[in-house]
């Protein structure tokens, strides 16, 4: 009866900046950066041809526009393309060599990094600003052949398999935003599953952007050999600045025969404060290739940070009997735009596809799931399944849907649902009623409307994935 | 330990309670009985602290101001209301959402809250005392229940939370004959020197079970005629209409 006191938006709880004095590369998007960038990281040369070459492309390539948000022109010439702590120009040999201010501003963020504190049964690789920081478990993995280390590690010490697999799911000049990575990505994670090899433990890298005025550039490859499997997840923060800064990461995913991967997000990037001022541009290709039969990606997003998030984690279906999976949320609240969803290419035969999207928009958001079907004339008795469901809190935000379905096989079918609905003051009443108060009551159902993605998630993430969920959509009915 | 006073609620410009007087002490059993339209559901949402109501006239709960406090505050202070249509919560588990629930409310009474392991324990006793299922607990709440066993659900809640002031609105509507016994005896189980309840109902079959202390006949907005559990029976042979 009494209107809630609601207006306490809970500060973002990760907006802090660690004092470090670190190594840049002169601002600008041009050869020299590129340059720079490669030399820095000791890389042989094909390494920097690629990147030159992928420069080249940038020049006759435009930034896509077709999508829902709009955003001021970035100026590329006025950002910084590699910002690393100068402590870890040489990179670390152990963990005690990593500068304690770095160690710290894991620990706040609740990863530690130090042997004794460690997540149990997961291997975390630490990426800051541009570098990777430490990587841990790493002995226990290469006594199974697993690889997971820094790519800027892969391309030394693995450069066959980085050659070999780099680019080959999103080609050098695939657009914009990935021409652009190409050319001047810095750090991310690179994972290698030898044949027959279950990953014992979930492997992870938590990105942190920490540097102002700077473009955070990932890029990520992870290799599940034949009949291996491995489950990742990334986590990623950034501290509360006014201005807009970007990341560009390329993910790709290559699984070959009877081969499983399992890969995890909770992006959690600066949102921008309630007025929409600041935050990060989160504009990510990611894209995974089911290449060998019986093969499996599947893909969990729960994306509650950011001012605006572009991104379609997508599945290329080559292999006969692969199978793609795509499970989503994605929360807007404020000013925050999203425009996410998937493309299930289907080419193999007996393909299937399951695609679970839950959006949710709060204050003056506004949130759109875009997604492509695709089979193709080939993929003979292939599936897909889709289910987007909006949910809408508030009369100022927005949902949108729109799936793109194409079927040029007579004997695939392609089911669509799609649901709309206003959180329902009947059931927050109800919950009321039983003592919780509005904010619980909110993330109760919620958590609820998002179960069937939730539990997609590794345990010891759905827990912090929940709370995630009910911070951002805090103050949001009033 | 309820005292209502003059009260009047307004909805959508529509005055449904036009001054209504109510005193329920510990112990008491009180039936409203009415007909259709007479505002007896209104008065379960005006004490539970329901939005969209104009409200006038006091309402006093051991010695607070019910007006000044939240949905959940009521709640917490001992104020239940078993739904005359309890809402399905999609993917929400029935026994997460009943921890929840009872830890919100011992919280606010200053006791600690139940780990898990306690909280299973407690509500398996319940739920046996109720004859419900333990597989109920594990699914999503009030999704896919029969009308029987939603009415259940919500006396489990109520013995669950322990509240001072229970208010069943049309609990018996939907009921089978097995399952309205089941209600009752949940009821009467519950009942005692120390707190009370509303009994909001259309007809005197649940009265046959749980025997109350007062009859109120609620009429346009106003308790036209009040009296013992007889007045259940008379009113079940002559209606309502010969009242006013």
């Amino acid at each position: 009866m009494k209107n809630q006191d609601l207006n306490i938006n809970k500060e973002y709880e990760y907006g802090f900046t660690t004092d470090i004095e670190s190594i840049r590369a002169p601002k600008g998007l041009n050869e020299d950066t590129i340059k720079f960038i490669s030399n820095i990281k000791k890389e042989p040369k094909w390494m920097l041809d690629w990147r030159l070459k992928a420069f080249n492309r940038l020049s006759s390539l435009k930034e896509p526009n077709w999508q829902k948000p709009k955003y001021p022109k970035i100026n590329y010439q006025n950002l910084y393309y590699y910002s690393a702590p100068k402590s870890s120009s040489e990179k670390p040999k152990s963990l005690d060599e990593i500068d304690p201010k770095i160690l710290e501003t894991y620990k706040k963020l609740g990863i530690p990094l130090v042997e004794q504190q460690r997540l149990n049964g997961i291997a975390v690789d630490a990426v800051f600003d541009s570098v990777s920081v430490a990587t841990t478990f790493k002995d226990e993995l290469t006594k199974k052949g697993i690889i997971f280390c820094s790519i800027s590690e892969a391309i030394q010490e693995h450069p066959d398999l980085v050659k070999k697999y780099l680019g080959s799911v999103i080609p050098l000049s695939d657009h914009y935003f990935a021409t652009l990575n190409s050319a001047v990505f810095t750090d991310g994670s690179f994972v290698y599953i030898p044949p027959n090899t279950r990953c014992p433990m979930e492997l992870s890298t938590y990105f942190r952007i920490n540097a102002s005025e700077t473009g955070q550039f990932e890029r990520t490859l992870i290799i599940a050999d034949k009949g291996s499997y491995v489950s990742y997840l990334e986590g990623c923060t950034a501290p509360m600045r006014d201005e807009n800064q970007l990341h560009a990461a390329n993910v790709e995913l290559i699984a070959l025969d009877d081969a499983e991967i399992k890969y995890s997000t909770v992006q959690n990037w600066y949102p921008g404060d309630k007025n929409g001022v600041g935050g990060i541009y989160n504009f990510v290709t990611k894209r995974g290739a089911c290449r060998g039969k019986n093969s499996k990606i599947s893909w969990t997003q729960v994306e509650t940070g950011s001012a605006i998030t572009w991104k379609y984690p997508s599945c290329i279906l080559q292999g006969d009997n692969s199978v793609g999976e795509f499970y989503s949320i994605a929360i807007t609240n404020n000013y925050q735009k999203a425009d996410t969803g998937t493309k299930m290419i289907h080419l193999g035969k007996n393909t299937k596809s399951k695609i679970i999207s839950k959006g949710i928009s709060a204050g003056n958001a506004d949130n759109t799931y875009r997604g492509l079907v695709d089979i193709n004339k080939k993929a003979t008795n292939s599936r897909n399944y889709t289910q987007c469901d909006s949910l809408l809190m508030g009369n100022k935000c927005g949902a949108h849907t729109v799936p793109y379905i194409k079927n040029k096989n007579s004997t695939s079918t392609i089911e669509h649902e799609a649901t709309t609905t206003k959180i329902n003051e009947e059931q927050l009443y109800y919950c009321n009623q039983r003592g919780l108060d509005q904010e619980e009551a909110v993330s109760l159902i919620v958590n609820g409307f998002c179960k069937e993605v939730l539990q997609q998630l590794p345990m010891e993430f759905a827990v912090e994935a929940q709370k995630l969920v009910a911070i951002s959509l805090e103050g949001s009915v009033g | 330990m309820l005292k209502i006073t003059n009260l009047k609620a307004t909805i959508n410009e529509k005055l449904i309670l036009k001054g209504l007087d109510l005193d329920i002490k510990p112990g008491e059993v009180h039936a409203i009985m009415g007909p259709n339209g007479s505002g007896k559901s209104t008065l379960a949402n005006v004490l539970s602290g329901k939005n969209g109501y104009e409200i006038e006239g006091e309402i006093s709960f051991n010695g607070m101001n019910l007006n000044d406090l939240k949905i959940e505050e009521r709640a917490q202070k001992g104020i239940f209301l078993a739904f005359q249509y309890p809402l399905e919560i999609p993917g929400v588990n029935t026994n997460i959402f009943l921890k929840t629930s009872l830890n919100s409310v011992r919280k606010a009474r200053g006791e600690k809250e139940l780990d898990t392991l306690t909280f299973l324990k407690l509500i398996k006793e319940k739920a046996k005392e109720l004859n419900i299922d333990e597989k109920f607990l594990s699914r999503q709440l009030n999704v896919g229940f029969s009308g029987g066993e939603k009415k259940k659900n919500e006396i489990l809640q109520m013995k669950l939370l322990e509240p001072k002031l229970s208010i069943l609105d049309e609990t018996d509507s939907g009921l089978d004959i097995d399952a309205l016994r089941i209600v009752a005896d949940g009821v009467n189980s519950y009942k005692n020197k120390e707190n009370a309840f509303l009994i909001i109902t259309h007809y005197q079959r649940l009265l046959d079970y749980i025997k109350p202390d007062f009859i109120h006949v609620l009429s346009a907005g106003k308790i036209v005629k009040t009296g013992n559990a007889d007045l259940g029976e008379q009113l079940e042979k002559t209606g309502y209409a010969n009242l006013s």
